[in-house]
């Protein structure tokens, strides 16, 4: 805190800042800046409550610099923002809205005004503040002194520092006098006090105020993000998978469906629970590159436990059940596509149905792969000639 | 009442003394508040809670409380949300337009119609955050680099209406705050708590009233009032922008952006009027906001709701001169349809009871003008709710056609918007100079020497 000018400033012999001179009019004051800048002072200064008119010129004051601030800053943000723009809507995530081309220049007009506006005017007000007028400055000496408190009001006063090299104490009071002012002072640094940094009641606030703001920050993070409503719509009316339900008189949420429906993309088996039908399906699928992998995977996911990675019949079961058939039999070479759909869809013997594991699709590409293994390990001659003839056309190309 | 026009009124009557000004304007500051004030300051209080309950059932409930929905999916949101930007623009145009046309009554007014813009700023902007029912992520609206690797659409009308908004409040309070530096110091000089002489030299910055800085704050005090004057226009520029690039007959004009601008200095100058009225009456401030500024603030509305009324005339002109069927439909519904009611109210508020300022005497009456401006603010609050409710609700498809009617909870965030914008008003006239000192000192008869610049008397 600021000490209130005291005798004892004078008796203590402290630094001198300047001496002030206070005056009534705004002519005579306008009248003392010029014979003050004239008598050749450099560090002098007035202080109005308000701008006088003609001051500037005056004290000789050269024109004010803001406006380079606000020019520089400003067009500085307009080229910023329009790059900025143009990366985001062209580069980085180009996106075509409204028909408008990625730099869409005219719709990029108002967001480029804003920017400008906004930071030349806080550029303009840090400028001032902290630039051009060196504040915030509390600790000033003339701070808290009758002077201050009457140019604070309605006087205006003019003061002229100890350090310009013109200055002697006498004369400076003699051309004040010369002026008119009745009311002249002579300031002085305020002492220096030195606050300690390390004492118990600030180490305490220290310590009070790192807990508040954790426990603020563990809550915000950790509980109040998890409230209603910022959770996310985490609580809602619909009810969910295993919920009771107040709705139905049973109380079960979960629904069974009414008897004959038919979900989508489940299309029921017509030959179901027939052991030997006397008509099948034929295979919709073409036996495509895609289809056989789809069936190989699905049948070393399903078939090949039992039937054998090959459809041998020599998996790892065998001794552990009656031994499952090898695929390449004559009798399993002669079953229709459908037949062998069939037994997946039905199961036969010890073998269960598969039909809740395997989708329409599956099974049938499940026998195209089982088609594939069987002429695999029957080949005749003139497969091998279909062979060759791939790797041929393979080379030539 | 006889006035001479043909010379220019005194800014400040009475031949106040500068110390005088000071103290005048400082006593609501140094006194303690009566009972008055604590009323009023509770009804104020009351209706921002009101508000305040209406917002935590919006937010916990969702905005299904509110009663937009399909096909006025915009109501009192945004109907609100471009009333108070548009009383905003009367503390800047005050504040900036007129300090450039070197309009010295201004300096009586401006404080506190600066302090107005800020407030109503902080009421607008309240809606549009609420509106999207989770306030909270609000901050998806700045452009930052965040984990989507999204960023926001800079072509759209209502990104824009977040760059216009948020810099129009920020220079709108930076223009404010420099005023108030000098103010700070001659408070911070003039008080004997210390507490208040903490916080004055806090906020004061140490000024020291000296010429060396007076002469770089001018300079940039009109960069600033050269900075907010298109500042000004372009916001509500930008918020008619959020209507007239839809598609939507009734919103699709290209007469949008003058007209919302007109309006927003009307509706502006009659909230500062309705305001000012009680204030220089309660401070005892009629020296320094004399009768001759308010009477200059009721021609501006006169003018003003001209261009407004010239506006509605000729968007009718237009949705029959253009030809489009669907146009022209839509402002015959507006005129002669479910919402007539409101469409007559705001004819009538807005563009014939301000023709009374025509009359001398009833431009310098208080009761009169004070009647009239309360008709302006309800006006106004109209004209927005037949632009926004009226175009919605009869659309192409006469199947989805519909009626709004407000929910209590609508109206309870209306009310609690006043209650926020009053009870802000009330508390910065007891804790701020609510007019400016040093500019007030700085046009006060003798203030200025004689031979440069001076007035002689």
């Amino acid at each position: 805190m600021l000490n209130p000018l005291t005798m004892e400033d004078i008796l203590n012999n402290n630094r001198l800042y300047g001496i002030t001179a206070l005056f009534d009019t705004p002519d005579e004051i306008i009248h003392a800046a010029k014979e003050v800048a004239k008598a050749g002072y450099k560090k002098f200064d007035v202080n109005t409550p308000y701008p006088v008119h003609g001051m500037d010129r005056s004290m000789g004051l050269r024109r004010s610099l803001v406006g380079y601030v606000t020019t520089f800053l400003g067009f500085s943000a307009t080229a910023f923002i329009l790059l900025f723009m143009f990366w985001t809507m062209s580069i980085d995530y180009p996106m075509v809205i409204g028909g408008k081309p990625y730099f869409a220049l005219p719709a990029f007009i108002p967001i480029t005004f804003e920017t400008t506006v906004l930071l030349g005017g806080i550029a303009t007000v840090v400028g001032l503040i902290a630039l051009f007028s060196s504040l915030p400055y509390n600790n000033h000496p003339l701070h808290d002194t009758d002077y201050m408190r009457a140019v604070s009001s309605d006087k205006y006063g003019i003061v002229i520092e100890s350090e310009d090299p013109l200055f002697d104490e006498e004369k400076v009071k003699e051309l004040f006098a010369k002026l008119g002012s009745k009311k002249i002072h002579s300031v002085f640094y305020p002492e220096e006090t030195q606050i300690p940094v390390f004492q118990p009641r600030y180490i305490v606030f220290l310590i009070v105020t790192a807990i508040a703001v954790s426990a603020l920050t563990y809550v915000t993070l950790n509980k109040v993000l998890f409230i209603e409503p910022f959770s996310w719509m985490m609580e809602q009316d619909k009810v969910t998978p295993q919920e009771k339900s107040s709705f139905f008189s049973d109380s079960y949420g979960m629904r069974t469906p009414v008897e004959g429906t038919v979900a989508r993309g489940f299309i029921p088996y017509p030959y179901k629970g027939m052991a030997a039908p006397t008509e099948t399906l034929p295979n919709p699928l073409l036996p495509t590159k895609e289809v056989l992998e789809l069936g190989k995977k699905k049948y070393l996911t399903y078939c090949s436990p039992c039937h054998g990675n090959f459809a041998d019949g020599d998996s790892r079961l065998r001794g552990q059940f009656p031994n499952p058939p090898t695929l390449h039999s004559q009798r399993a070479r002669d079953f229709s596509d459908g037949m062998i759909y069939h037994i997946i869809v039905n199961g036969q013997n010890i073998m269960p149905s598969y039909e809740s594991q395997t989708t329409v699709e599956e099974r049938w590409a499940i026998v195209h792969y089982i088609r594939a293994l069987q002429r695999a390990k029957n080949a005749k001659l003139d497969d091998l000639q279909e062979v060759n003839k791939e790797i041929q056309l393979n080379v030539e190309e | 009442m006889e006035v001479d026009y043909s010379r220019e009124a005194a800014v400040v009557e009475g031949n106040l003394r500068l110390a005088e000004i000071d103290s005048i304007i400082a006593r609501p500051m140094e006194e303690r508040p009566g009972k008055k004030y604590f009323l009023a300051l509770a009804i104020s209080t009351t209706a921002l809670l009101i508000g305040a309950i209406c917002i935590g059932i919006t937010l916990l409930y969702g905005v299904g409380t509110w009663g937009n929905n399909q096909p006025v999916g915009w109501a009192f949101g945004i109907v609100n949300f471009v009333f108070w930007i548009g009383i905003g623009h009367a503390g800047t145009l005050i504040s900036a337009i007129l300090f450039l046309l070197r309009q010295k009554w201004r300096t009586g007014i401006a404080r506190f119609a600066e302090a107005m813009t800020i407030f109503a700023v902080m009421c607008a902007g309240i809606f549009p955050i609420i509106h999207t029912g989770r306030p909270w992520l609000a901050g998806y609206l700045v452009p930052y680099p965040n984990q989507h690797g999204l960023w926001v659409n800079f072509i759209s009308p209502l990104v824009w209406d977040v760059f216009a908004v948020s810099t129009y409040f920020t220079i709108s309070l930076l223009f404010w705050y420099v005023g108030l530096i000098p103010d700070f110091a001659t408070l911070r000089d003039r008080t004997v708590s210390k507490v208040k002489k903490t916080i004055y030299s806090i906020f004061s910055l140490g000024w020291r009233h000296s010429n060396r800085h007076w002469q770089h704050y001018e300079k940039a005090y009109m960069i600033l009032a050269g900075l907010s004057t298109p500042l000004v226009l372009s916001v509500h520029t930008i918020v008619s922008f959020d209507f007239a690039t839809s598609i939507l007959p009734g919103w699709h004009t290209t007469i949008f952006p003058p007209y919302f601008v007109a309006g927003a200095i009307f509706s502006g100058f009659a909230m500062v009027v309705t305001v000012l009225v009680f204030v220089r009456k309660v401070f005892d401030m009629e020296q320094i906001i004399t009768i001759d500024h308010l009477e200059k603030m009721n021609k501006i509305l006169l003018a003003t709701g001209m261009m407004v009324g010239y506006a509605y005339a000729m968007e009718f002109f237009i949705a029959w001169y253009s030809g489009v069927h669907f146009e022209f439909f839509v402002f015959v519904n507006r005129a002669f349809g479910p919402y007539a009611w409101a469409y007559w109210i705001m004819v009538s508020c807005n563009v014939l009871f301000p023709q009374l300022f025509w009359f001398r005497k009833i431009r310098r009456s208080i009761p009169a003008m004070f009647v009239i401006v309360i008709l302006v603010n309800v006006g106004m609050w109209f004209e927005r709710f037949v632009i926004i409710v009226s175009s919605l609700h009869r659309d192409f498809l006469p199947s989805s056609w519909g009626y709004f009617t407000p929910t209590l909870v609508d109206l309870g965030i209306l009310l609690g918007s006043f209650g926020l914008f009053f009870t802000l008003v009330i508390l910065f006239s007891r804790t701020l100079p609510v007019v400016s000192m040093s500019e007030v000192k700085a046009v006060a008869p003798n203030a200025q020497p004689t031979h440069h610049g001076g007035h002689l008397e």
